[in-house]
């Protein structure tokens, strides 16, 4: 099952992100090219598998942690924006979303 | 100076480090020789980022403590760090124009812990953006020295790939403008540019060595490790960088560090080496074999006796590793909005016109596919036909190799199917990268420890690397494995004309 430039459109949507028509097209050819080699994953019978997440999980019981709702970190906001694209008094600074 | 005549370049990271200990030589001597050869060589492309004053700053303090008798065990020892390690004396770029300058507010937790043992940073080191690549050829960041993104080569033929995505890190091994660097692994990102450079390198058990501060690129499989010229400098090294981050990495392993040097010059008698069929078919080049067929028989040699084990789904690994590293890379780097740091896009109507043109011009291509992909992968009505299925086998992948170590104690066989291939030789058809990594992306898919070692030497007299697979935290016996291959033969030895 082949995607389309329809179904390109789409993902560039949910990932965010801008192509130009001359990239769509490549990126159409590039990932029908991958997903041909991907067709020979979904006849395997994976049926009563359960996935796996944490790879060590297939030997030992992997549960994931919570750490105690604690401050830890001493309050580093200026070190933490030095590298933010616009800032003004403390804050990040994106264009207007609510008219 | 040192009581040998061996340039301090060639010293290996133990004879380094006792060279310190004695005060043959001061930390900031060894940091100043070291940063002259990286000037010297940068026609490579390994670094990325050298602060002088930094790297300096960080010896004179080596140096006191070398005075003072607090010295750690990797005092002074000079090495680099991937650019995918967040670092609080150099930027951190990730290799992309979306981090180009980025300075970070902390180290990240191998930085932090290899410096707490001693070690001097002498610069970062050039990957594939984000770590997605097998030839470093992804990097969009010019390296020390240029004006413009330029290709990483390879020391033993310039005209060649050093493999990736740690690819700056095999080469300031290989060319020595470094005694050992970090690098990170995801599908075969330590092993194969360990290979391609003929250097040694491992990768420990996922979730032994902490993430924090490893910039994200598929988190269940993302591990870092060390990058050196022997298996004995890759245990110095691992032994520091293993341990429990518990509080700061959610998938970090509450398993003590271990000293792996102590399970070195361990006799191989009785070692059961499993030879998976799977990695010897028609795709592997007949140079590669030869070296390979040459390092088993050494190892028959050595007491150890080989069995035939099948890996049955290891070409399947090549789908469900470019499923599920993308769809994990899609949500990872969904952080990459112009917001709070890095790249923005200068002219936009609204936020999301903001999103979209700031992420098509900080992305390279590479980049944009693995995030495409992982995105339609993980969209509605894709999610469990694809994502789903992938994580499925990769249990299969797992279980398999789970049966094969009833049968042996450790997996020998190839790093990649052929050696470094030419700059540029890929470019017109990434799925050949994808290709190339059949070897590697089991163990990673497992979260299985796995090293390279170099054995010899193929086509063009590139270094040729033999891949060794342990079961769950068996680093230990791998290393010593491979040290004990070290001893008999003297491939790590050789070195690259004219560096």
């Amino acid at each position: 099952m082949a995607l389309t430039s329809q179904d390109i459109s789409r993902i560039a949507h949910l990932a965010r992100l801008e192509l130009s028509p001359q990239e769509s097209e490549r990126m159409l050819t590039r990932l029908n090219g991958f997903f041909d080699i991907v067709e020979q994953m979904r006849s395997v019978d994976t049926s009563g598998i359960e996935p796996l997440a944490h790879p060590v999980a297939v030997v030992q019981d992997i549960s994931l942690r919570l750490r105690p709702d604690m401050v830890t970190e001493a309050n580093q906001r200026e070190a933490n924006q030095r590298s933010a694209p616009a800032v003004e008094n403390g804050l990040f600074l994106v264009p207007k979303v609510i008219e | 100076m040192t009581l040998s005549n061996t340039p301090l370049h060639d010293l290996s990271v133990a004879a380094l480090a006792a060279e310190l200990r004695q005060r043959h030589v001061s930390a900031t001597e060894v940091a100043q020789h070291f940063l002259a050869r990286a000037h010297q060589h940068q026609a490579l492309g390994a670094y990325v980022a050298i602060n002088e004053q930094a790297t300096l700053a960080q010896a004179r303090a080596a140096d006191a403590r070398l005075a003072n008798g607090t010295a750690g065990p990797l005092e002074g020892v000079p090495i680099a760090h991937k650019d995918i390690f967040v670092t609080r004396d150099f930027p951190s770029t990730a290799g992309s124009k979306m981090l180009v300058g980025y300075q970070s507010p902390f180290d990240a937790t191998m930085v932090s812990r290899l410096a707490e043992a001693g070690a001097v940073t002498l610069g970062k080191l050039n990957c594939d953006e984000f770590a997605m690549g097998s030839a470093n050829e992804n990097s969009a960041v010019a390296p020390v020295g240029f004006d413009a993104p330029a290709p990483v080569r390879n020391p033993w033929d310039t005209s060649r790939v050093p493999g990736g995505s740690s690819g700056g890190s095999a080469v300031a091994v290989a060319a020595r403008l470094a005694v050992a660097a970090t690098g990170t692994d995801t599908g075969g990102s330590i092993r194969q540019p360990a290979s391609f450079c003929g250097i040694t390198g491992i990768k420990p058990t996922y979730g032994r060595a902490s993430r924090y501060g490893m910039i994200a690129y598929a988190s269940s499989l993302d591990q870092a490790g060390p990058m050196a010229r022997s298996a004995q400098d890759c245990a110095l090294l691992l032994s520091q960088m293993c341990g429990p981050d518990l509080d700061r990495d959610s998938t970090s392993l509450d398993r003590p560090a271990e000293d792996f040097s102590l399970h070195l010059n361990q006799s191989l008698d009785g070692l059961r080496i499993g030879i998976p069929k799977e990695f010897f078919g028609e795709g592997l080049a007949s140079d590669v074999r030869a070296a390979v067929d040459a390092a088993l028989q050494e190892y028959e040699k050595l007491g150890a006796t080989l069995v035939p084990i099948s890996l049955p789904r290891t070409e399947l690994s090549i789908p469900v590793y470019y499923i599920i590293a993308p769809a994990e890379a899609s949500s990872n780097l969904s952080r990459f909005d112009g917001v709070k740091f890095g790249h923005r896009a200068k002219d936009f109507a609204d936020l999301e016109d903001m999103y979209k043109k700031t992420r098509a011009e900080g992305f390279g291509d590479e980049v944009k596919r693995r995030i495409m992909t992982g995105a339609y992968v993980l969209s509605h009505g894709y999610y469990d036909a694809y994502y789903l299925q992938a994580q499925k086998i990769r249990r299969m992948i797992a279980d398999d190799f789970q049966q094969a170590f009833q049968q042996c104690d450790l997996i020998a066989g190839p790093v990649a199917p052929t050696v470094a291939w030419k700059l540029g030789e890929h470019s017109s058809d990434p799925l050949a990268d994808y290709l190339a990594d059949i070897f590697t992306l089991p163990a990673s898919l497992a979260g299985l420890p796995g090293m390279s070692v170099p054995v010899g030497f193929g086509e063009g007299a590139m270094p040729v690397g033999l891949q060794l697979i342990g079961n769950y935290f068996q680093e230990g016996r791998l290393l010593n494995a491979a040290h004990r291959l070290q001893q008999a033969t003297d491939f790590h030895l050789s070195q690259p004309e004219g560096f």
